[in-house]
């Protein structure tokens, strides 16, 4: 691939804490390796702001190589960037041009506050695994592999749905801020498998409960989620939360 | 969990909205079967409308037909009271918005403005009662001389009233303008119908998928027809 040099204008919201209201304040980089991350590209002008005496771009980041799910900029209208499937951490600066402008936004809804610049709380996220609760496996000593069968479909959907990493771009891009295809990714991980099934509709009421409390929206299947995903989560989970929903509340004993 | 919890969780609520969702579907293919009968003129030029008056006679003096009739009313009642809340509340879930908005990104327009397409049918619903509705089951204008079936049952000429409606010209635009908003609304309607009821099976959304399309074009057509038809004088 061919190597180049592009030089760039960012628009990038800045606030200070939760408390205060924030705004776009624009920003060159200039000489920018088209080989670079888009979150090295922002370290490259935080050193920049840092030696200027001014305020570093505070925003999430961990692992990247897009597996734990903490980035979560919203670049240019779309959550995690231009690139289908892929996070922002392995979002790289060849996807854009020289001169460009690219807006960097946090991820906005009630239920993710944004706690500075570009950094927001996704706790939210975490208080719905919990709600999840346990799952029962007897304990003892190690079983062998494999000695518990499971039909291979299964065990792919099941695969593909714990892929979710819950950076909540699904949030991010859903016109209603709604947290369905996280919590069916999760609910449809353990659903489809013979672990947890003694729980498997306490666990589906409760996440659905903990979302609505949390304060995301509900889902009108538009889709936008799917197309965002950076883990490629299928829509298909959501009507499969909608019926381990439906039938744990139809065949609830109280 | 009791059924009050289950019918107001955020899930329980996009079921009631896709079950009376459902029944106003089935509802329009009764609607658009007993209207449809306007096009008998066209093969049998001597009908003048005989063939629908019947059908309205039937349907309007049928006792479980008067009953489905109040249950109607409650389904579209359910569903447009539920609609605006879900939509109003979703769209306070996120106060501060977008600099660069998501817009057409993964998701189709008429998806994302199911309260808007919603909003237009019910004024039009409101100016399609006062069109039709209620002139027949109470004010009567329009339908003052009666006339005798070939059943030699005695009847409202609807058929009159539906020809005297659609002369308009404001009246057929608007009319086809909503069948319009139907087919968008129902184009994602029909398919997130089930989808909400936990349809999942691939091979089975599929086959909704284009059974919801068929549906959606094919309906508000037929339905757009009516007023062209007679405003172009092809019936009538």
């Amino acid at each position: 691939m061919e190597h180049k040099s592009i030089n760039l204008k960012l628009k990038i919201w800045r606030q200070s804490n939760s408390q205060t209201s924030g705004s776009f304040k624009t920003y060159t980089v200039n000489d920018v390796s088209t080989e670079m991350s888009f979150l090295e590209m922002i370290d490259v002008l935080n050193e920049k702001l840092i030696s200027e005496g001014s305020e570093p771009i505070a925003f999430d980041h961990d692992c990247r190589e897009g597996i734990c799910g903490a980035c979560s900029m919203y670049i240019n209208g779309r959550p995690h960037g231009p690139m289908n499937e892929t996070t922002t951490c392995q979002l790289h600066m060849r996807a854009f041009n020289d001169g460009e402008t690219i807006v960097i936004e946090p991820w906005r809804a009630n239920a993710f506050t944004v706690l500075k610049d570009l950094v927001v709380d996704r706790s939210s996220f975490d208080r719905i695994i919990q709600a999840g609760g346990f799952i029962s496996v007897n304990t003892g000593n190690a079983v062998d592999a494999n000695s518990l069968p499971i039909e291979k479909s299964k065990a792919d959907a099941s695969f593909a749905a714990a892929a979710c990493i819950g950076c909540g771009a699904c949030v991010a891009a859903c016109k209603n801020s709604s947290a369905m295809l996280f919590v069916s990714a999760k609910v449809t991980h353990l659903a489809l498998l013979p672990q947890g099934s003694p729980e498997r509709k306490i666990r589906a009421l409760n996440m659905v409960a903990q979302m609505d409390k949390e304060g995301f929206g509900s889902c009108t299947n538009t889709g936008a989620c799917e197309a965002i995903c950076p883990k490629g989560i299928s829509i298909e989970n959501i009507a499969r939360l909608n019926k381990e929903y439906l039938m744990a509340g139809l065949t609830s004993e109280k | 969990m009791n059924w009050s919890q289950l019918l107001s969780s955020s899930i329980g609520r996009k079921i009631v909205m896709s079950v009376t969702g459902l029944f106003l579907i089935s509802f329009l293919v009764v609607h658009l079967g007993i209207n449809a009968c306007v096009f008998n003129d066209l093969y049998d030029a001597t009908d003048n409308g005989d063939m629908f008056n019947r059908a309205a006679d039937y349907m309007g003096k049928t006792m479980l037909i008067r009953l489905m009739e109040i249950v109607l009313f409650l389904g579209f009642f359910i569903h447009i009271i539920q609609g605006v809340m879900l939509e109003m509340e979703n769209h306070n879930k996120r106060k501060i918005g977008y600099q660069v908005p998501v817009g057409n990104k993964g998701s189709k327009w008429y998806s994302r403005s199911m309260g808007l397409l919603g909003t237009i049918l019910l004024l039009f619903l409101i100016l399609h009662w006062w069109h039709f509705w209620i002139p027949s089951r109470f004010t009567h204008v329009g339908l003052e001389t009666p006339i005798i079936l070939s059943n030699g049952r005695m009847s409202h000429d609807m058929f009159l009233l539906m020809k005297i409606t659609f002369s308009e010209w404001w009246v057929v635009i608007v009319y086809v303008l909503a069948c319009i908003s139907l087919t968008y609304h129902l184009l994602h309607g029909f398919e997130s119908a089930f989808r909400s009821l936990g349809v999942h099976n691939g091979r089975y959304i599929k086959i909704l998928k284009s059974i919801g399309i068929g549906y959606s074009v094919i309906v508000p057509l037929v339905f757009a027809m009516m007023p062209i038809s007679f405003k172009m004088g092809w019936i009538g």
